[in-house]
């Protein structure tokens, strides 16, 4: 084993998280090796100085009022999720109403319901189109599964 | 402390009466690891409580994605450092844009300013020495530091949380101890 070995040894030595055995073996090593002595000294004291730090605990209120804060969170996304849904349906069922109006409309002129038939016809095909390109590469996407 | 990784947080979810009920259980049980986790990861108060409350919210709102073998608080916490990393990045960038012409080490010292040293208990000097010097690691090398100091976890139990071998978390504390001894190295020379 070569010193770059015993170093990986030499965290779990610190923390204690060693067997006897790789124990034992860590301590003949470390007879032998000043320079793995030394730096474990180091570490040592680096460790009793990082251990001495805790962090000071919050106000009982703090506890008493966090699950209600996580539920306000839950409670709120719920919330959005249904005006969101519902903002949509009503928009989709004022625009075909708007549409229906001006398409029946004898005093709207041909001209413009031609261009507003074009209007709706251009969205349904750009609709469409980045439905079938998402849908496409999300099927073959080999990344999609991946963690961002 | 208990283990993080015991299957009784998702036993939890079967036998209380409704999703709230067992959700509530799962938080109150882990609020305190979660909030002290994130506490280490961003270094002050309010981020820790907005940003593992908020990890709580994603998690219910994805609860499903948990399969029923899995344990809660490993998945969990894949959430809550996305969360504090993410939030992290945001905050280095915000400080880039400000201050456009510093480099790495100057944005990670800048970014350590809100690492609020009235979070840490009995404060001294040689402690807010050691917490300044932790605010300025990589966020891997802190969230190691944060796991094995701070919440005392075994290797075994930061293996399992961080989803890596035990060879890792070992090299892994080795490279952040050698870095945090640097900081304070230097930061004792420039002093001198």
């Amino acid at each position: 084993m070569t010193c770059q070995d015993h170093k990986d040894l030499m965290m779990a030595y610190l923390d204690d998280e060693l067997d006897q055995q790789q124990k034992r073996a860590f301590e003949e090593h470390l007879a032998s090796c000043a320079e793995c002595a030394r730096q474990l000294d180091e570490f040592r004291r680096l460790k009793q100085l990082t251990d001495s730090v805790s962090f000071i605990e919050p106000e009982d209120r703090i506890w008493q009022q966090y699950w209600d804060n996580v539920y306000n969170r839950v409670e709120r996304g719920l919330g959005w999720i249904l005006f969101s849904m519902a903002a949509i349906l009503l928009a989709i069922y004022g625009g075909f109403k708007l549409i229906e109006t001006i398409v029946t409309d004898p005093d709207v002129g041909a001209l413009l319901k031609v261009a507003l038939l074009v209007l709706i016809g251009g969205l349904a095909i750009l609709f469409v189109s980045l439905l079938r390109e998402r849908l496409y590469f999300w099927g073959k996407d080999r990344y999609k599964d991946v963690r961002r | 402390m208990e283990s993080f990784c015991e299957e009784e947080t998702l036993a939890l979810w079967g036998s209380r009466s409704s999703t709230k009920d067992a959700f509530e259980a799962i938080v109150k049980r882990h609020m305190k690891d979660a909030y002290f986790i994130a506490l280490g990861l961003v270094g002050n108060h309010d981020d820790a409580l907005e940003l593992s409350q908020e990890a709580f919210f994603r998690a219910f709102k994805n609860i499903k994605q948990l399969s029923s073998k899995g344990k809660f608080f490993p998945w969990f916490y894949q959430i809550l450092r996305n969360l504090c990393f993410s939030h992290l990045r945001k905050r280095r960038v915000r400080r880039a844009d400000s201050l456009e012409e510093l480099d790495g080490d100057t944005i990670q010292a800048n970014v350590s300013d809100v690492f609020d040293p009235e979070m840490v208990a009995e404060r001294n000097e040689s402690k807010d020495r050691v917490w300044k010097a932790i605010a300025r690691l990589d966020d891997k090398h802190r969230e190691v530091i944060v796991l094995r100091h701070f919440q005392n976890l075994s290797y075994e139990e930061i293996s399992k949380i961080l989803f890596c071998n035990r060879g890792t978390v070992t090299s892994r504390l080795y490279y952040a101890r050698k870095r945090l001894k640097e900081i304070l190295d230097r930061e004792k020379g420039g002093r001198q």
